[in-house]
């Protein structure tokens, strides 16, 4: 069988195009927006100079330091954070079949919220220590964000498990997902309940997701997860858009879905896992950025994953920006400020309905 | 001989759900697969492009043995249209690109791009090319899916209940298509159906189940009352009209009948 006298219709590459455009357009504001939020802060440096530093001119000593060791990771840490959970979300919903899919719908948030505790209040990590700026870290980041990565994954095992035995349905996956953060939550609680005031503020602390937790060598790590994490959903773009057109479809266009379903949550896990153990819970953006983007191109995975990975990332380096300058001199943690800069754009974006 | 299928067995966990099939389809007819709700009709046709595996038997597609094949390379054989599919914000002519899926490396190419723009054009379907599929009717829905299993450019066709859900004059719109496309290609179509009717004016052959085993098939000879009343446990009376053979229940007593399983 063959059809062979069509042509390749205008208006069909038009509208392509414009989805291209918008994705674009999406670039050049998150690069705007980086030069932004890198020149804006306690000291002040022009966006000029930002530039001319960003792109190894030597300006200033002091701006040399501000930006090399202090904003720039911190946006980028924002920009890649975003995009991992933009991707874990985009990723969540089509596998999950589920429009409330988001990156910590398989418990992996409360999971990792469970790890901390545990550093902190059995294995003693939760020595406090103040700051100048009266924020309190964590003594001991690394073990708190070991065991973090440790119980993310673990819920993640037992989702997979379950998946193995019942089969790789979206309802079982959403079902034990809901099941093991109740759990998790259950955990959570009882270890706080025998913790100390000063146990107690820590993990509570621990759980504000926060960018400004992140230096280089952690940026590098959540970077490279990140990015291969991304890839492997754009590589896989028509799967996902084969399996949102139905299983059976799905399986007639010769994809093996509970493969791909199991493989991507284990990729999507991953991602939100490395996220939570270096940076804390940051919610919102993988759920609602996915969304947003729908709205303006469409649910076509092929533009939809690389659209929610730029909205991801502005919407993370929005909202950490205005973090830092809303209550200025103290800096907020970015989670609190995700959903007040990102639910009254998507709530617009809702009432105003799909684009044309 | 494009699809033959040999003593082909069928479990559902220790529940047996289909027995000894078998039967040969040709290319360039058209098979309505028939018999009462849950007699395995769909789990059938599952069958004949491996989303279903069955315990026993086996199908030969051209002479290749289906379930030695890779998924892909079935995809691009065979084509198989639900009874659902769900929507999304897609235009159709995204849609229907997706049945590329078996056929593209790593992205579209304008050979795709063209195959997709033909059928859109054989099926008088450009009209709806750049619409959402979301916002859809029903029958509107159907000739998407149709579409998309042609632009996989199958040797053989897989189609659940095509017609049910659409009202008479998409019924007729969508079976024409499909047997004009089945005569043009030389392809060969499968499809369950409860439209008796339907199946009489647009199938070449019949397969009729009962209990999990092919009861009769054959021509339309096949089709007698006696054969339908043994399948679906209903007297009918098989008229024509206008030319045409019709079916209609000759049961006109009003208590309930008899469930035929």
């Amino acid at each position: 069988m063959h059809f062979a006298d069509g042509e390749v219709p205008a208006d069909y590459i038009g509208y392509v195009r414009q989805k291209s455009f918008w994705i674009v357009g999406g670039i050049l504001l998150l690069f705007l927006l980086l030069v932004y939020s890198i020149s804006v802060g306690a000291v002040a440096i022009p966006p000029v100079e930002v530039l001319q530093t960003l792109l190894g001119q030597n300006i200033s000593h002091k701006w040399d330091a501000i930006i090399w060791n202090i904003r720039l990771p911190q946006a980028l840490t924002a920009i890649v954070a975003g995009i991992g959970l933009a991707v874990a979300g985009v990723a969540m919903q089509s596998i999950l079949r589920n429009p409330l899919g988001s990156p910590f719908t398989l418990g992996i948030s409360n999971a990792g919220a469970f790890g901390a505790a545990v550093s902190v209040i059995v294995l003693g990590a939760g020595t406090m220590q103040s700051r100048v700026a009266d924020a309190i870290t964590i003594h001991n980041p690394y073990l708190t964000t070991l065991m973090a990565f440790c119980f993310c994954l673990l819920a993640t095992a037992v989702i997979l498990l379950i998946s193995r035995i019942r089969g790789a349905s979206p309802e079982v996956m959403v079902l034990a997902g809901v099941a093991l953060s109740s759990l998790f939550t259950a955990g959570t609680m009882f270890l706080q309940y025998f913790s100390t005031d000063v146990q107690l503020a820590a993990v509570v602390f621990w759980t504000f997701g926060d960018v400004s937790r992140a230096n280089w060598p952690e940026l590098g790590l959540i970077s490279v997860i990140v990015t291969g994490a991304t890839l492997f959903f754009v590589a896989n773009r028509w799967n996902y858009n084969a399996i949102d057109a139905g299983d059976e479809t799905a399986k007639g266009l010769g994809v093996h879905v509970e493969r791909v379903r199991v493989v991507g949550m284990v990729v999507a896990a991953l991602v939100s896992a490395v996220i939570v153990a270096f940076l804390g819970v940051i919610g919102f953006v993988g759920l609602v950025c996915p969304h947003m983007v729908r709205r303006i191109i469409g649910d076509d995975q092929r533009y939809l994953v690389p659209g929610s990975c730029v909205m991801g990332g502005i919407l993370l380096l929005a909202s950490d920006t205005v973090a830092r300058l809303v209550m200025a001199p103290y800096v907020l943690p970015v989670a609190v400020l995700t959903a007040f800069m990102g639910a009254p754009v998507f709530l617009y974006l809702l009432l105003r309905g799909y684009r044309r | 001989m494009i699809l033959a299928v040999e003593e082909l067995r069928f479990f559902y966990r220790n529940r047996e759900v289909l027995r000894e099939i078998a039967f040969t389809i040709h290319a360039g007819e058209i098979i309505a697969i028939l018999g009462p709700n849950g007699v395995g009709k769909t789990t059938l046709l599952k069958c004949l492009n491996r989303i279903l595996t069955p315990r026993k038997g086996t199908v030969f597609l051209d002479g290749d043995d289906l379930y030695g094949l890779d998924t892909m390379e079935i995809a691009r054989r065979v084509g198989y249209v639900p009874q659902r599919v769900e929507t999304g914000r897609l235009t159709a002519f995204d849609a229907v690109l997706l049945g590329r899926r078996p056929h593209i490396g790593w992205d579209v190419q304008e050979k795709d791009l063209k195959i997709v723009d033909a059928v859109f054009r054989r099926l008088s379907m450009e009209n709806l090319r750049m619409a959402c599929i979301d916002e859809m009717s029903g029958g509107e829905l159907q000739k998407v899916a149709i579409a998309r299993s042609l632009v996989q450019e199958p040797e053989v066709l897989l189609l659940d209940e095509p017609t049910s859900n659409l009202d008479l004059k998409n019924q007729v719109n969508i079976l024409t298509i499909i047997t004009q496309v089945v005569r043009e290609h030389h392809i060969a179509a499968v499809m369950t159906m409860h439209d008796l009717n339907q199946a009489l004016r647009y199938a070449d052959r019949f397969i009729f189940l009962k209990a999990g085993r092919v009861f009769t098939h054959g021509n339309h000879d096949v089709v007698t009352p006696g054969v339908i009343e043994e399948v679906y446990g209903l007297p009918v009376i098989i008229g024509e009209l206008g030319g045409v053979r019709c079916v209609v229940p000759g049961n006109t007593a009003s208590e309930p009948l008899e469930d035929p399983s």
